[in-house]
Formats: structure tokens, sequence, C-alpha cells
């Protein structure tokens, strides 16, 4: 019993120092970015296209649009594929070809990113150069090289949400005489929609955050695309490229930039947390 | 029994770490150079023949960029600083520059490119925006595709301060994040024309004349090419007696030797 007591609070206080580490975290990124952001007004910083980092214009509303273009870009792309796959291992594939095909799918999130990357650049951007026009690197390239990188999360999270779909759904559906698209269409798809938009929400979580692939093959321009063949620069990659060089006001708007993705995946992340709560609720009463 | 011996193991082998990581730095300090990702391929190079020829040093170089190795310096956590541009005025009273070599700054277009030279004027008014079409410079019409280095970047201050003068890179200009990406980008766009280390361009790019001299040694170290910069060793006070030891050495003539094959210009 005494065993019990001591282990219990040995993992009490490594929850609590994880805990304080990520509230240390928050309370630093913000303490080193708000001062900024409060100087500059909110509207130059977030509205102003302006980076010119040395001659002290600090505005990221073209890497705000850059961030949202490319993540938007990729869930069309992640969602295509993403719960396709999902109803297609769940509804049509034979199980044995899904218990195989599942797994392979989530390995695809074990590839670091910088791989996708390198592909993206060495493959993906001669091609678009070629076919499409325009630099190669561009909103494009990132999108369809992030959408893959999403496929695991929301195809996962999907299957799970169409598996726990209750059986007597599907078998009410088809001893109605529905066939199986309908079924999938009609039932399945609308009793596993919150589960669905957790999916998509946690995808689009990753899609924002990711930096390293995006870098390679968004072009990291500092202007306002123009067009899905242009280039652009999204905030993390504004970040990862310039922190080495930054010092002072600079050092402070990239970290402004830090605050604004912390605002950007935590709404996304608590919108993701009450949809799948709300779907678990909705369960339970059935 | 079994469960204390796991906890036992489990921290043994914390311990151990603990020792490992502690121990390495009391051993044998290395000599720690951060900076500039130019610089850095070459420092490489120059620790590795070091620590051949001296088994008891140790050097570890690490990249970051310009700005970057100068900070560390200043807060002691290199001992080096790597820098691949002049000083600015602040920095200058703040550190010692030994100039280990110099390097070309190198133009490089797509070798489908049938432009050959640019004057300095061309090359500002394309990097300024002014001039957005090859046809303007005698080449093949189409858009001109600027690929620039990221804010910071030692070579992209080289590059300003060389060739740009007042004019600005404009917000739309593709920014890459290293010489290789730069080498990557060029070598699959015709259109495309980005400026690197003389010492990378390798032979798959082509590197541009400017104002009629080819970007060569010679002519780097003669004047005629204009676009050179320095690669600089910065060290914060007096250098340690382990950094002092490597500086010696890549002063020495066979490591200049040394980055002249590898494509730098030696620093005198």
């Amino acid at each position: 019993m005494k065993k019990d007591k001591i282990i219990a609070a040995i993992l009490t206080v490594t929850a609590l120092s994880a805990i304080s580490g990520l509230a240390l975290i928050t309370i630093f990124i913000f303490r080193e970015g708000m001062p900024i952001i409060l100087r500059t007004g909110g509207g130059e910083f977030f509205l102003s296209a302006d980076w010119r980092p040395r001659d002290g214009s600090f505005g990221i509303f073209s890497m705000i649009i850059g961030s949202l273009a490319v993540t938007a870009g990729a869930m069309v792309i992640g969602m295509i594929f993403g719960l396709g796959l999902a109803i297609v291992l769940t509804q049509f594939a034979p199980p044995s070809l899904a218990a195989v095909l599942k797994p392979v799918v989530e390995l695809l999130a074990g590839i670091p990113s910088v791989v996708y990357g390198f592909m993206g650049v060495v493959t993906l951007v001669p091609l678009i150069r070629n076919r499409l026009g325009g630099p190669g690197l561009s909103v494009l390239a990132a999108s369809i090289v992030l959408g893959i990188m999403v496929l695991p999360t929301v195809t996962s999270i999907s299957v799970d949400a169409l598996q726990a779909v209750p059986r007597s759904f599907w078998e009410g559906s088809i001893a109605l005489g529905a066939t199986r698209w309908q079924t999938t269409r009609m039932v399945m798809l609308k009793a596993a929609r919150s589960g669905i938009v957790a999916a998509a929400i946690l995808g689009m979580g990753r899609a924002v955050g990711e930096t390293m692939a995006v870098i390679m093959v968004a072009g990291n321009s500092i202007e306002i695309p123009g067009s899905i063949l242009a280039p652009t620069r999204t905030l993390t990659s504004n970040i990862a490229l310039e922190m080495g060089y930054a010092s002072g006001a600079h050092r402070e708007a990239l970290f402004a930039t830090g605050v604004t993705l912390f605002v950007i995946i935590m709404i996304l992340n608590c919108v993701a947390l009450s949809v799948s709560r709300r779907s678990a609720r909705e369960r339970s009463f059935r | 029994m079994t469960q204390r011996k796991n906890g036992l193991a489990a921290f043994g082998l914390a311990a151990a770490l603990l020792c490992l990581t502690g121990c390495k730095g009391a051993k044998n300090r290395p000599v720690n150079v951060v900076g500039s990702t130019s610089v850095q391929p070459f420092a490489e190079v120059l620790a590795q023949e070091y620590e051949k020829r001296n088994p008891a040093e140790r050097v570890e170089v690490q990249g970051g960029g310009s700005t970057a190795g100068l900070q560390a310096a200043v807060n002691g956590l290199a001992d080096i600083g790597m820098c691949s541009r002049s000083l600015n005025e602040a920095e200058a009273g703040q550190f010692t520059p030994i100039t280990i070599a110099r390097d070309g700054l190198a133009i490089v277009v797509n070798p489908a490119n049938t432009v050959d030279g640019l004057s300095l004027e061309q090359l500002r008014g394309i990097f300024s925006g002014r001039i957005a079409n090859w046809e303007a410079v005698g080449g093949k019409g189409s858009p001109i595709r600027l690929i620039a280095r990221e804010e910071g970047s030692g070579t992209r201050e080289s590059f300003m301060h060389l060739v740009m003068d007042k004019d600005r890179i404009p917000a739309g200009a593709i920014a890459q994040e290293s010489n290789g990406a730069v080498k990557e980008l060029v070598k699959g766009d015709p259109a495309a024309i980005g400026f690197m280390s003389l010492g990378l361009v390798g032979k798959e790019l082509k590197a541009l004349a400017i104002d009629g001299a080819e970007p060569t040694h010679e002519n780097v170290l003669n004047g005629k090419y204009k676009l050179a910069r320095p690669f600089l060793f910065a060290v914060k006070g007096a250098p340690g007696a382990g950094a002092q030891k490597f500086i010696d050495f890549v002063l020495s003539a066979d490591a200049q030797k040394m980055l002249e094959d590898e494509g730098l210009i030696r620093a005198k």
C-alpha cells in the first residue's frame, strides 16, 4: 500500500511538471510576443502585408493569408482522399484488405516532414512548373504535400468515427432496401458526422503547424499569393526562416507570429474537442 | 521484486546518461564554431583535418547563420563565430574579425539560359524588379524569376551591400533558406536567377560574368570580379588556447590550400 502511494506521488509530480512546462512555454511566448502587438497596435501587425524587418515594418497579413490558403488547399486534398479512403475501408473493402490498408496509411504519419518536403521539391515542383507554369514553388505544391501529410490523421479518425456507428443503423438501412452507397451516404456519414468534422479539424491543426515541408515547397515570398501557382509564406515558415538572425524588435515580431499561430491552433483544438465530446454524448444517448 | 529491479535499472540508466553528457565536456572541452551556413561546410572540412592531425583536440561546427553565430560568440556559447559578410559598425567594436578566406558571390542561372553576363547596373535592375523580362538583357523572352535568400542571411546581406545599394528586393521574390535550396531551384528553372557562394556553384549551374569579368579565382584575387566577400572567424576578446590553435591551423598554408581546393579564395 505504501508503495502505491509513493508511485502515485511520483506520477503526480511527473504529470504536474509536464503541465507546468506547457504553462511556462505559453507564458514565455506571450510575454515575448505581446509587447510588439500592443505597441504597433494589433491592426497594423495583423492587417498590414508589409514585412520588412530591417526597416522596422512588421505586418504579417500576407503570411496569415498564406497559412490559410495552404491549409485550405491541404484540407480539400486531405478530406477528399482521407474521407474517401475511410469510406472504402469501413464500407466497401473486404475486412482483410482494410486490415492491411489502414496500418499502411497510418505509417505515412511516421515519415519525417523533411522527406515529404524533399520529395515535393524534387518531383512535384518541377512537374507544376513545367505543366502549369509559374515558379513551381507554390500554394498548390504546399497544399498537395500537406494534403498527403494530413491523410493519416484524417483517415484514421474518420475510420474510427464510421466504425463507431452502431451496426444496427447499417443493418436497418440495408433491410429497407437501400444500396451500400445509399446507406453510406444517407446513414453512415450522417451518423458519424461529428467524428468526421473532428478529423478535419485535427488535420487542419497539423497543416497549419507544419513547417519544414512547407518551407521547402512554398517559395516563401512575402506577398499575398495571387493564384494557387504563386509562391507564398506561412506563419510557421516565417518563424523558422528568420529566427536564427532575429534580434530586438524583429525577434519580438517572430514571437508575435508565434502567438498568432498559438491562438489559431488553440481555437482549432478547442473546436475539435467540443465536437468530439458532442459526438461521444450523442453516442451515449442511443 | 522485479518491479524494484526495473526501477533500479531505470535509475542506473538515467545516472549513466547524466554522467555521459556530464563527463563529455569535462574531459576535453571542444572548440565551438557556430554561424554562417556558407562558411560551415568549409569549416567542417578544416575541423576534420585538424582533428586528424591533433587527436587530442575537438572542434564542433554548427550552422545557424552569420548573425546567430556572432550572437553565440557574444554570449560565450561559441568560441568562434563564423560570418559570411563584413561586420557592421556595431559588431566591429565587439569582435576581432579574422579573415580566413574570401568567397566570390556568384550570380547563377540555369544552363539553358542564353545570357552569359550582365552589368552591375542590369543586375541591380533585375533584383529590384525594374527589369522583369530576360528579353531586356539579351535573353529569350520570359519573365525573370528572382530567387533570394531569407532576411538576415549573410549571403543576402553581402548581396544587398555589393549589388543593391539602396534598392530593395521585391516582396514577391522567392526566398530559399540555404545555398543548396537556391541551387536546386535554379537547376530546374530556366527563368530563374539567384545568388550564392561561388565555392558551392558546382557544374550544374551557369555563373554569370559581371561587368565583363568571369567569376574565377584570379578575377576575384585581382579585383576584376567585384562581387566578393570575406569569410570571417569572429572572436570576442582574446580567444582561448584551443580556439587560438584552431585559428592558427586555419590560417596555415596547408589549410589555406585546402580551402582553395574546395573552391574558396585564399585570405591574402
